[in-house]
């Protein structure tokens, strides 16, 4: 069995060498890739643009295959655009919840998205990144990296627990994008190694648990509203993180317990459509017409 | 794992089992059949079966047919293509058994110089594929390598001659596995390998004694 990755380690080794936690994980993952680090940075940025392509489709309004999700994202650009005085969470994070929202549709209509860390979980961190990079006026290059960041957390994740609701719930994919956009913020926002360690283990503690229960099995319901919890979770996570708050429960362990967490979950709660929202009677009702709808 | 695993892969949506991996089924069935596809009729098994409208799977494995990646922006319009190319795809509903994986597909195939070939294969997660069974042979291979595909018959050396051909290519064998029915009878054989294979070797291991087809797969 291949040893478990540690991001408490890589955090070290950042701190020691005195390197933001992007400028280490670029160097790191460049030379495990045996890829010059522009390239590596180029094809970040590569995605970052489909990214962009995606928010762009989904804000055309459009309808999923399974016709139970579509226009959402839109209807926050309009909201932003008429009542931006009543925004209940403000500017950015209202942002973050249209990107949510588009890309979410996006995906669920076949359009064109960065699996990252899945389809189903795509709109967190495009939301995160889009939204901070905005407020901020990030260049290219930093967000290429705040992606890299991004990228490093999911791997370790992967390696100590999971990024798939059918091995590990939502927990595992839209808490993963989350605590990967979480650490992306904070590396946007001039934080150290630490924080990026701290707003990891404080998503993923704040969405331990939650449950993969797709309505009729689609990527749909609750998926696309989901994406922009996460993006939420990821921001709180993140503020924290940067006012010097610390996670009781180290990082590593943190993502220890949500493999153990995942494990212990029912089947019927991880991407079976048999458990949770699923089997609501709207649920099932859904459920019974689209696949009557297969069947004619 | 590498970052790109994570960070990746671009694709059509809505889900990496569904839409993308139906993709790749699609596109392996192709490269097994080794021509274009002339018509295909397309079995749907278990959750396949009960979702494909809703993810799109019917259109990703019509796209897979004609050999488009999956993060082709065209997959959402892959019947019309078919169509125009006069390719005849249809989709029915199977049983393959409990046993079988529940992202499980049957392609029957009638290639456009009159070839058939039927594939089984599963979407496994994450996009990942495995072709589970060609013409009648339970076999598995995941297309993760390019690699070919023998039916020979089971006889010593036939084996050795095929390794021998590629490795004096200087093509290196990654993973070999052979199936058979019965001993002394028809085999098949998967070789998948580091390096493609080239046309020449390709064509000198189809002239092997034993061999009586043989089917080059490279995905990419
Ligand atoms: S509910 Fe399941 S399918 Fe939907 S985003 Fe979460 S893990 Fe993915």
């Amino acid at each position: 069995m291949e040893e478990k990755l540690s991001l408490q380690e890589w955090i070290d080794l950042a701190e020691t060498e005195n390197k933001s936690f992007g400028d280490f994980c670029i160097e790191f993952q460049a030379k495990e890739l045996e890829m010059d680090k522009r390239v590596l940075l180029e094809r970040m940025e590569e995605m970052l643009h489909v990214m962009e392509q995606s928010v762009v489709i989904g804000l055309t309004g459009i309808t999923s295959m399974g016709g139970l999700v579509g226009g959402n994202g839109k209807k926050v650009e309009t909201y932003r655009a008429e009542s931006a005085d009543k925004s209940v969470v403000g500017s950015v994070m209202s942002k973050a919840i249209m990107i949510a929202l588009a890309v979410g549709e996006a995906n669920a209509s076949m359009g064109r998205i960065v699996a990252a860390p899945t389809a189903g979980a795509s709109g967190t961190l495009p939301a995160v990144l889009f939204s901070l990079s905005e407020a901020r006026g990030s260049s290219m290059d930093e967000l290429g990296k705040a992606l890299i960041v991004a990228g490093a957390i999911g791997m370790v994740i992967a390696s100590r627990a999971s990024l798939s609701g059918a091995a590990g719930g939502c927990q595992a994919e839209c808490g993963s994008a989350a605590a990967m956009a979480a650490g992306a913020a904070v590396e946007l926002y001039g934080g150290s190694p630490e924080q990026v360690g701290q707003a990891v283990a404080i998503t993923l503690k704040n969405m331990l648990g939650l449950v993969c229960d797709p309505v009729a099995g689609l990527v749909e319901v609750p998926c696309v509203k989901r994406n922009a919890g996460a993006a939420a979770q990821a921001m709180v996570a993140a503020e924290m993180a940067l006012a010097g708050i610390c996670s009781v429960i180290p990082v590593d362990e943190v993502i220890d317990a949500m493999a153990a967490v995942g494990n212990a979950m029912s089947c019927t709660l991880k991407e079976t459509a048999q458990g949770g929202l699923a089997v609501s009677p709207t649920g099932i009702l859904l459920a019974n017409k689209l696949f009557a709808k297969v069947e004619s | 794992m590498n970052i790109f695993d994570v960070i990746g892969p671009v694709m059509i949506g809505p889900s990496s089992s569904h839409t993308a991996g139906a993709v790749r089924l699609g596109n392996l069935a192709f490269a097994i059949l080794g021509e274009g596809v002339k018509e295909a009729v397309i079995g749907l098994h278990g959750s396949f079966a009960q979702t494909y409208r809703g993810h799109g799977t019917d259109l990703a494995l019509a796209a897979g047919l004609q050999g488009w990646a999956t993060d082709d922006s065209r997959i959402p319009k892959s019947f019309d293509s078919a169509k125009e190319a006069e390719i005849e795809i249809s989709f029915t509903t199977i049983n393959l058994g409990d046993l079988s994986h529940p992202n499980s597909v049957r392609f029957w195939m009638t290639g456009v110089n009159g070839n058939k070939c039927t594939v089984t294969g599963a979407s496994i997660g994450g996009g990942r594929v495995v072709v589970t069974n060609i013409d009648d042979f339970p076999v598995e291979f995941s297309g993760d390598f390019p690699a070919i595909l023998t039916m020979h018959r089971d006889r010593p050396g036939a084996i050795a001659l095929v390794t021998s051909i590629l490795s004096t290519q200087g093509v290196n064998v990654a993973q070999m596995k052979v199936f058979r029915k019965q001993k002394g009878g028809l085999a098949a054989m998967i070789v998948e390998t580091d390096q493609p294979i080239d046309d020449a070797a390709f064509e000198v291991i189809g002239k092997l004694p034993h061999i009586q087809s043989v089917r080059r797969i490279q995905l990419v």
